[in-house]
């Protein structure tokens, strides 16, 4: 269970988020819905590690959260991953696509495994640049690397928001494929309600509204 | 390339042989003192003309801006890897690290830095190692800001974010995220330090703290000059004076149109 209870965020003196409370549990897809800038994204980086609240408490499978960030356990930060909305921001424009989605391996030591046939990248693309591939690809490189280490909990942030529907039916069909396979918790972040109702109802998983 | 940019590359490629390859094909001796032919005017079998002891100052200009080159590059090197290695501790620590290390930044920034420079020379006797020291010591804080606040801009970046997210500790982040984005302004600060260090190096030789006398370098040319400038020898620290100048045009030039390069954005609008 990913559990975030009472956790506030502000930057400078504007609070974004407000004893925010959700959990995602294992096996499901949680739907998170609400209006563009009510703190989605900032909520989606305290539940992967990425930023520390201001308050409240956050607890991965019963441990709780201490430390962010590179201070964070490394099996405790890979046990969520995060698909973020832009992928031409979430990667570095020096790296060829097969890097971007190999980098978790090797940034673990484990042993690199091919996944991206798994997204529908062919070895033509893999070795192109971000610049030299659509928002499609490069957002299925993302998909591939945040499947990579086989995390727990799956942070979708507007992951198909900037895609076409073919792309979007793909990636979410891919995310549904892991979730099936390894009983992992989805968060889906969006705001389209069609897509919300398709992609949580298979698993029965509940929707969260934030105001 | 501009026709400038050419001319600016073709200036600093003739310079470069000139230093390499005069010192090993040349029959004359720039040490030696002929007080027959002392400060002769320029004529063709003196281009620069003859200082107060009769020195070629061709041979000597070329020889002192062997010297003043090699000692910019060390210094200019020594000064952005201590600048770059600062700034980017500062960068990724941040918290009390960051504030300690920019404290310190400005600590230094608040002396004078030619002052700070003469000091530190006084400290060892005039040698090539104590210029490099000098200007090392009091230029890597423009080096250490640069990186700082490009390692802040990165650092909000969501591929960073992603690298964090997939296992990659800090020093990781740090190889294979940070260091090759810097490189390109760790590169240029470099190379825009390598005529302002000349220009230390002068200055101190100028001062008589920098080189002992008599190795040839620009500014101890410049120093021997001045005593026979008001005797209308002009030819003494002229020469050494414009050659002082050329290579650092020509850097700032190339340095131009590599920014402009590097950025073409940046190019565009100036352009409308």
């Amino acid at each position: 269970m990913l559990r975030a209870d009472g956790i506030t965020v502000a930057y400078g003196r504007q609070r974004v988020l407000r004893a925010a409370d959700l959990t995602v549990a294992p096996g499901v897809v949680t739907g998170l819905a609400g209006p563009s800038g009510c703190g989605k994204s900032t909520l989606a980086r305290v539940l992967a590690l990425l930023r520390r609240p201001d308050a409240g408490r956050l607890t991965v499978d019963g441990t709780e959260v201490r430390r962010w960030r590179h201070r964070a356990s490394r099996d405790l930060r890979t046990r969520v991953a995060l698909i973020f909305q832009q992928p031409r921001l979430a990667v570095d424009p020096r790296l060829t696509l097969r890097e971007i989605a190999e980098e978790p391996f090797h940034a673990t030591g484990r042993p690199v495994e091919d996944l991206a046939d798994e997204v529908g990248l062919t070895p033509e693309l893999l070795v192109r640049r971000p610049h030299e591939v659509s928002d499609g690809q490069l957002q299925r490189a993302c998909v591939a690397r945040a499947l990579a280490l086989r995390p727990r909990y799956v942070i979708c942030d507007e992951m198909t928001t900037m895609l076409d529907a073919s792309t979007q039916a793909h990636l979410v069909a891919r995310l549904e494929a892991y979730r099936r396979e390894t009983g992992a918790g989805v968060l889906a972040i969006t705001h389209d309600e069609e897509l919300l109702t398709r992609w949580t109802e298979p698993s029965g998983g509940p929707t969260v509204r934030m105001t | 390339m501009t026709r400038s940019s050419w001319i600016a590359a073709g200036v600093l490629v003739a310079l470069a042989l000139a230093v390499l390859l005069v010192p090993a094909v040349a029959q004359l001796d720039q040490q030696l003192v002929d007080l027959r032919s002392a400060n002769r005017a320029p004529s063709l079998a003196h281009p620069f003309g003859t200082d107060e002891v009769g020195r070629d100052v061709l041979l000597r200009v070329i020889y002192g801006l062997r010297v003043s080159l090699l000692i910019g590059l060390v210094a200019a090197l020594v000064s952005v890897t201590v600048g770059a290695v600062a700034g980017l501790a500062a960068g990724v620590l941040g918290g009390a690290a960051d504030r300690v290390i920019m404290r310190v930044v400005d600590g230094f920034n608040s002396v004078p830095h030619l002052l700070f420079g003469i000091f530190i020379v006084a400290l060892f006797s005039p040698s090539p190692t104590a210029v490099v020291a000098s200007v090392g010591l009091t230029h890597w804080t423009t080096a250490a800001r640069i990186v700082r606040s490009e390692v802040l801009t990165l650092r909000a970046r969501p591929f960073v974010d992603a690298a964090i997210s997939g296992g990659s500790g800090r020093l990781r982040v740090v190889r294979r995220h940070f260091l090759p984005h810097l490189l390109p302004h760790i590169a240029l600060a470099s190379v825009l330090m390598v005529p302002h260090a000349i220009w230390h190096e002068t200055a101190l030789s100028f001062l008589g703290l920098g080189l002992p006398p008599h190795l040839a370098s620009l500014g101890n040319m410049i120093n021997d000059g001045a005593r026979s400038l008001l005797a209308g020898n002009w030819w003494a620290s002229l020469f050494p004076g414009l050659f002082i100048l050329l290579p650092t045009l020509a850097i700032s030039v190339l340095v131009q149109h590599w920014r402009d390069r590097a950025n073409p954005r940046r190019r565009s609008e100036l352009q409308l």
